[in-house]
């Protein structure tokens, strides 16, 4: 499947871009998807170090069990292969909570965590379990109480009420979310 | 309000690291030297997809589209918006704040692009770094349930503005 999509943007990319003459755009874009590479690595790198000592600390402390203990009824819906006490639980919890706090790249290192964890019990090495996909399915609904950066925009903006979509947001949010993890359940099903 | 929740979730890690009488800052630096090999795992798959994506978004695909959906009433910013938000965060970020300027953020289309920009993710991206530090290529039905979740979140965020402004 990435095989596929990969291959699909960049054929698909280059062959436009010379049918709409943007051949000068596309060779840039070549050169440039290095340094824009470096440049996100350099943007996340620090603030995946900070995070990760944090997280181990709240990890040894006991934290992370009893932030996964606060959401274990609805994570062993979710999660029905995974026992638990499992240490990824702690992970996703973590994750999907600042998620929702509308910290996105404080969030990243646990969600890197929890596949880790979750990889560990992983026996076919190159290949996604259930587990994984529903995790990410929680993460890419993008369920959020505070959307930060859309509340920014639109101050930058100008708007006279920069918040007032906020509510709209958490609404459709949560809908979505619920109906992504339908979706997940649905695919589980018949690919099990 | 927000400006509170980071300091205050590090100062409960680190008094309740204190209290269990931890070396919180041995733990600490254990934990951040994982960053390293994390990095190391991430990096050529988020180059490979930023090469493909970068190629795509660039080469004219989007007034394509947008001519495509012309026959709808809506302004084709917002079809660039829909295609281009599970694929690549920092492209989506800049249409919505193109959209917003030109319609103005508490317009009909403003606050819709505000809804759709805030209530998903870039589901692709997401897809590479997670999968991509674990080392997995057979992702088997994660980017369909992925692609499935976000049309209906697009869905979802229109039928809200529309009932709620």
């Amino acid at each position: 499947m990435v095989n596929k999509i990969w291959g699909f943007f960049i054929v698909v990319g280059i062959l436009l871009g010379i049918i709409n003459g943007k051949t000068s755009v596309i060779n840039e874009n070549i050169l440039l998807s290095t340094t824009t590479t470096i440049e996100m690595i350099l943007k996340i790198f620090p603030v995946i170090a900070l995070w990760l000592g944090i997280m181990e600390i709240a990890k040894e402390s006991g934290l992370l069990i009893k932030l996964s203990n606060i959401f274990k009824p609805i994570l062993s819906k979710l999660f029905p292969e995974l026992p638990s006490n499992h240490e990824a639980l702690g992970y996703i919890s973590s994750n999907v909570v600042i998620n929702m706090l509308g910290l996105g790249n404080a969030a990243t290192p646990f969600g890197l965590k929890a596949m880790n964890a979750l990889q560990k019990d992983n026996k076919d090495k190159k290949t996604a379990t259930k587990s994984m996909i529903t995790f990410l399915m929680l993460n890419t609904s993008g369920l959020t109480i505070i959307p930060t950066t859309v509340i920014s925009l639109r101050l930058m903006h100008g708007s006279t009420n920069p918040t007032e979509t906020v509510l709209a947001t958490v609404i459709a949010t949560i809908i979505s979310t619920i109906l992504a993890i339908i979706v997940d359940k649905i695919f589980r099903r018949r690919n099990s | 309000m927000s400006d509170f929740v980071l300091p205050i979730l590090v100062l409960i890690i680190i008094i309740s690291g204190l209290i269990k009488k931890i070396n919180i800052y041995d733990v600490f630096i254990k934990g951040a030297k994982e960053s390293f090999s994390m990095i190391i795992n991430l990096f050529p798959g988020l180059l490979a997809m930023i090469f493909g994506i970068n190629i795509f978004i660039n080469c004219g695909v989007l007034d394509l589209f947008a001519r495509f959906f012309s026959f709808i009433h809506l302004p084709p910013q917002l079809f660039s918006l829909f295609l281009v938000r599970p694929i690549s965060g920092g492209a989506s970020l800049a249409i919505t704040s193109n959209i917003l300027s030109t319609f103005g953020p508490d317009s009909y289309i403003g606050r819709l692009a505000s809804v759709m920009q805030g209530s998903s993710d870039t589901t692709l991206y997401v897809i590479t770094l997670y999968f991509g530090t674990v080392g997995i290529t057979k992702i088997r039905y994660a980017l369909a349930s992925g692609l499935i979740a976000d049309a209906i979140g697009i869905i979802v965020s229109i039928l809200v503005v529309k009932l709620m402004f």
